[in-house]
Order: structure tokens, then C-alpha cells, then sequence
């Protein structure tokens, strides 16, 4: 299973454009928004909390194809299924791959972003602590998404339309926390449902996402 | 004699062939006495004014919306159980009269919202969740049609379907909690059901009889469809191979 990780992040790292291109689409959305919206503080400030979370959220779809899509080109996802680990924990540990090159850097640059967007001060400890309990289910849920497409040709609009609707409650809750926390309130709420979200996906998906792997490379 | 013979494609066929009709007139009829009774013969409301007569079709249709996924969810859980191509392809058939249902209810919840909230559109836990579900139909039908071998396309429309139920009822709470967090005491939900008048209720009542029927009578011949697209499928194929 280490071994697998391993690849997978070198793989993920070294190919280019996975890696980087996620923080720089998210650095992006970061930009555009007060381009369009206009550059008053105030405004932004009572935005920020749901476009953080928003960029993040399309930042992790934008790298979600690369999942499964290299090891089904070239084959090595036949051996994985075929491998005597079961297929859940090979699953399990992509979302983990892909939480480690995406949301994890997501979560460290996010505090920059929020500077950019005139974040509230007490906000940015509850954007790092939302994003970091709640980036780990999208990635669990976006793995899914992958493992439905894995076999479609330009299966990455589709994948949209099947994971976005998914995504919902996790971004409500996860912009709640920053929402809440920017204005003072009391978080604990919100924050235990989002990590009840993830630890639910995170321990139920990946049966599903296996069921499909095995489904489409059948 | 159980259910489970009409998961044969030929018994299911003549049996639905033969309700058909026992499910398509009743819902005819019940729709268009509930409606003109709904429409015509109820008084106006006090405070609505004829605006609320909207509610035997919105009503109605937002009932089906739900319990269309709920029949897809039973459907595709028949099919991965015990592998009946009828129940896969009923599956399929209910998402786009689901779809449509719940389109219907957004839209005349809308024209309805516009004299009564005075806009067309509020973010609502209950607008909100409605436009969810609407997507999770939308994903549903996509995969369905994006995937070119059948029982692949069935098989993972299953999963779809068990895992979005999850998540559209994660969904449903979770919009309650968001929009309850943000504007606290502005509830525009129609409270129907109990405060009603009987002379609203009885017509009502027969417009979700006949909306029900309609749905069944519109997935069974949908499912008839299907299953003859199957077989001229399965016809073309065995000529090409001869």
C-alpha cells in the first residue's frame, strides 16, 4: 500500500501539470473573483468565505480525471484489480494520493488567498481547520466521481455532472465554518458535521468507488 | 407465482401491455376531474386569491419528483441484487419523467412564488434542495446515456443512484441547516396538508391520484420502450453476425 502511495504522488509530481496547475487554477479564481465583483473590501470580505471554498472545491474536480485515467491508458489498472490487495484499499489510497497533492496544498495556500480577498482576521484559522477536515471528502467523493468515467472517452464534463451535485453538502458546511468563524460565532456545529461527512466517505465510498473500477474495466 | 416472474422480459411485456390502459385512463380521468374541480369549482382563497389554485399541479408533481428517485432507488437496488434487465431499464425509464416532474414542480413553484413572495426565485431549503435533486437527475441521465454497453451502463447508473440517494438526503438537511444559519425567522415554506380547508383537500387529493398514475402509466410504457429498443438491438446485432 506504501509502495502504491509512493508512485502514485512521485507519478503525480513528476508528470506535470497535475500538481501545479490545481494551486495555479485556484490562485486564479482567488484573482478573478474581485475582477468581477469590484474591488470593495467590504464586499469581498463577506464573500471570501464561499469563494475560498468554491475555488477550492473546482480547484480538486480540475485534477480529479487524473486518478484513474494514466493507469487505465497504459494498463496498470487492470493489474491493480487483478493485484491481491483488494481493489477498496487501492482506491482508498488514489483519494489519499490525490488529497495529498491537491487538497493538502489547497489548504496551506488558501490563508494567502484569503489575504487577497479581505478574510475577516479570526477567519483564516477556521478556513486552514475547514479545509483540512473537509478537502479529504472531496477528494473521497471526487474519486468516485473518476471511478464512474474511468473508461469514457471525454468523460470530463460528465464527471462534473455527476460529482458537483455530490460535492453540496460538504461545501455548505465547510463555508458555514468559515462563515461562522470569520463573524465571531460558535463553529462547533458545522465543523463536526463536515468531519462526520468525511469520515462517512471516507469509509463508505470507496466500496462503491471500487464497485465501479470493477465494473468498467470489466 | 411470485413477482419475480414478471422480471421475464415477455411476461412483463403482456402484463404491462394489458394494465396499460387500466393505468392511463383512471389517470386521464383523474387528472382532468381533479384539475377542472381544483381549477374551477374551489373558491378562491382569502388572502391567495386564485393564485393558489396552482397548488394541484405543483404539489402533485413535487410528490412524484421525489418518489420517482425513490422507485429508481428500489429499481436499481432489484438490479444489483438479483440482475433483472427490467428493473435496470425501468430505472431508466422513471429518470426522465422524474426530471420532468421536478422541473414542473420548480416552475410553477416559481410562477406561483412571484405574486405571493414577490420574486421568482428564493434560496429556500426546500426551492434549493429541489434544484439538487433536479441536478442529481441531470447526472443520472447523462451517465446513462455515456455509456455505451448496456449492462455497464445500468450496473454503474446503480451505484450512482445508491450513492446520490445518500447524498441528496445529505443534501436536503444540510441546506436546511445553511439557510436556517443565514436568515434566521424569513421561512417561506408553504405549509400545505394541515390547514387546509376540506374543499381544497378533496381535489387536491385526486390530483396526486392521477399524478401517480400518470407516473406509472408513463414508466411502464417508457420500460415497453426500452425493452423493444433492446430486442431491435439484439436483432440488428444477430444480422450483422449472420
Amino acid at each position: 500500500m506504501r509502495a502504491l502511495l509512493i508512485r502514485d504522488l512521485r507519478l503525480a509530481m513528476r508528470a506535470g501539470g497535475g500538481f501545479g496547475l490545481a494551486l495555479s487554477f485556484f490562485l486564479l479564481v482567488a484573482v478573478l473573483v474581485p475582477l468581477g465583483v469590484g474591488p470593495e473590501a467590504r464586499v469581498l470580505a463577506l464573500i471570501a468565505p464561499g469563494i475560498l471554498w468554491i475555488g477550492a472545491l473546482l480547484a480538486c474536480l480540475l485534477s480529479l480525471d487524473r486518478i484513474f485515467a494514466l493507469d487505465f491508458e497504459d494498463g496498470s489498472l487492470d493489474l491493480l484489480v487483478t493485484a491481491p490487495m483488494p481493489l477498496e484499499g487501492v482506491v482508498s489510497i488514489k483519494a489519499l494520493a490525490h488529497w495529498l497533492v491537491t487538497g493538502l496544498p489547497l489548504t496551506l495556500l488558501a490563508p494567502v488567498l484569503g489575504v487577497l480577498l479581505h478574510l475577516p482576521g479570526p477567519g483564516y484559522g477556521w478556513l486552514v481547520v475547514s479545509l483540512l477536515v473537509g478537502t479529504p471528502a472531496l477528494s473521497v467523493i471526487g474519486t468516485f466521481g473518476a471511478a464512474l468515467t474511468v473508461g469514457l472517452r471525454r468523460g470530463g464534463l460528465l464527471m462534473s455532472l455527476l460529482v458537483l451535485p455530490l460535492y453540496v453538502p460538504t461545501l455548505i458546511f465547510g463555508a458555514e465554518v468559515v462563515k461562522r468563524g470569520a463573524l465571531g460565532f460558535d463553529t462547533t456545529t458545522p465543523l463536526l458535521l463536515l468531519a462526520g461527512i468525511t469520515l462517512g466517505a471516507a469509509a463508505l465510498l470507496p466500496f462503491a468507488s471500487a464497485a465501479a473500477v470493477r465494473i468498467n474495466l470489466r | 407465482m411470485s413477482i419475480w416472474e414478471y422480471a421475464n422480459p415477455v411476461k412483463f411485456m403482456r402484463l404491462s401491455g394489458a394494465l396499460l390502459p387500466w393505468v392511463a385512463i383512471p389517470a386521464a380521468a383523474a387528472l382532468a376531474v381533479g384539475l377542472v374541480w381544483g381549477f374551477f369549482l374551489t373558491p378562491d382563497d382569502f388572502r391567495q386569491g386564485s393564485t393558489v389554485k396552482i397548488i394541484f399541479v405543483h404539489v402533485p408533481a413535487a410528490l412524484m419528483a421525489v418518489n420517482a428517485w425513490f422507485m429508481m432507488l428500489v429499481t436499481s437496488l432489484i438490479w444489483l441484487i438479483r440482475r433483472h434487465h427490467v428493473s435496470a431499464l425501468a430505472a431508466r425509464a422513471a429518470a426522465p419523467v422524474g426530471a420532468v416532474m421536478t422541473l414542473i414542480a420548480l416552475i410553477t413553484g416559481a410562477v406561483w412564488g412571484q405574486p405571493m413572495w414577490g420574486t421568482w426565485w428564493a434560496w429556500d431549503p426546500r426551492l434549493t434542495s429541489f434544484l439538487i435533486l433536479f441536478l442529481f437527475y441531470l447526472g443520472y441521465i447523462a451517465l446513462w446515456e455515456a455509456v455505451p454497453d448496456p449492462e455497464t451502463a445500468a450496473d454503474l447508473t446503480s451505484v450512482l443512484c445508491l450513492v446520490g440517494s445518500v447524498f441528496a438526503v445529505l443534501s436536503r438537511y444540510a441546506v436546511n441547516f445553511w439557510n436556517q444559519g443565514l436568515h434566521q425567522g424569513a421561512s417561506l415554506s408553504v405549509a400545505p396538508g394541515e390547514r387546509m380547508d376540506m374543499t381544497y383537500k378533496l381535489p387536491l387529493y385526486l390530483c396526486m391520484v392521477g399524478f401517480a398514475l400518470l407516473f406509472v402509466a408513463l414508466v411502464l410504457l417508457r420500460t415497453r420502450t426500452e425493452i423493444r429498443a433492446r430486442r431491435i438491438k439484439a436483432l440488428l446485432a444477430r444480422e450483422r453476425m449472420a
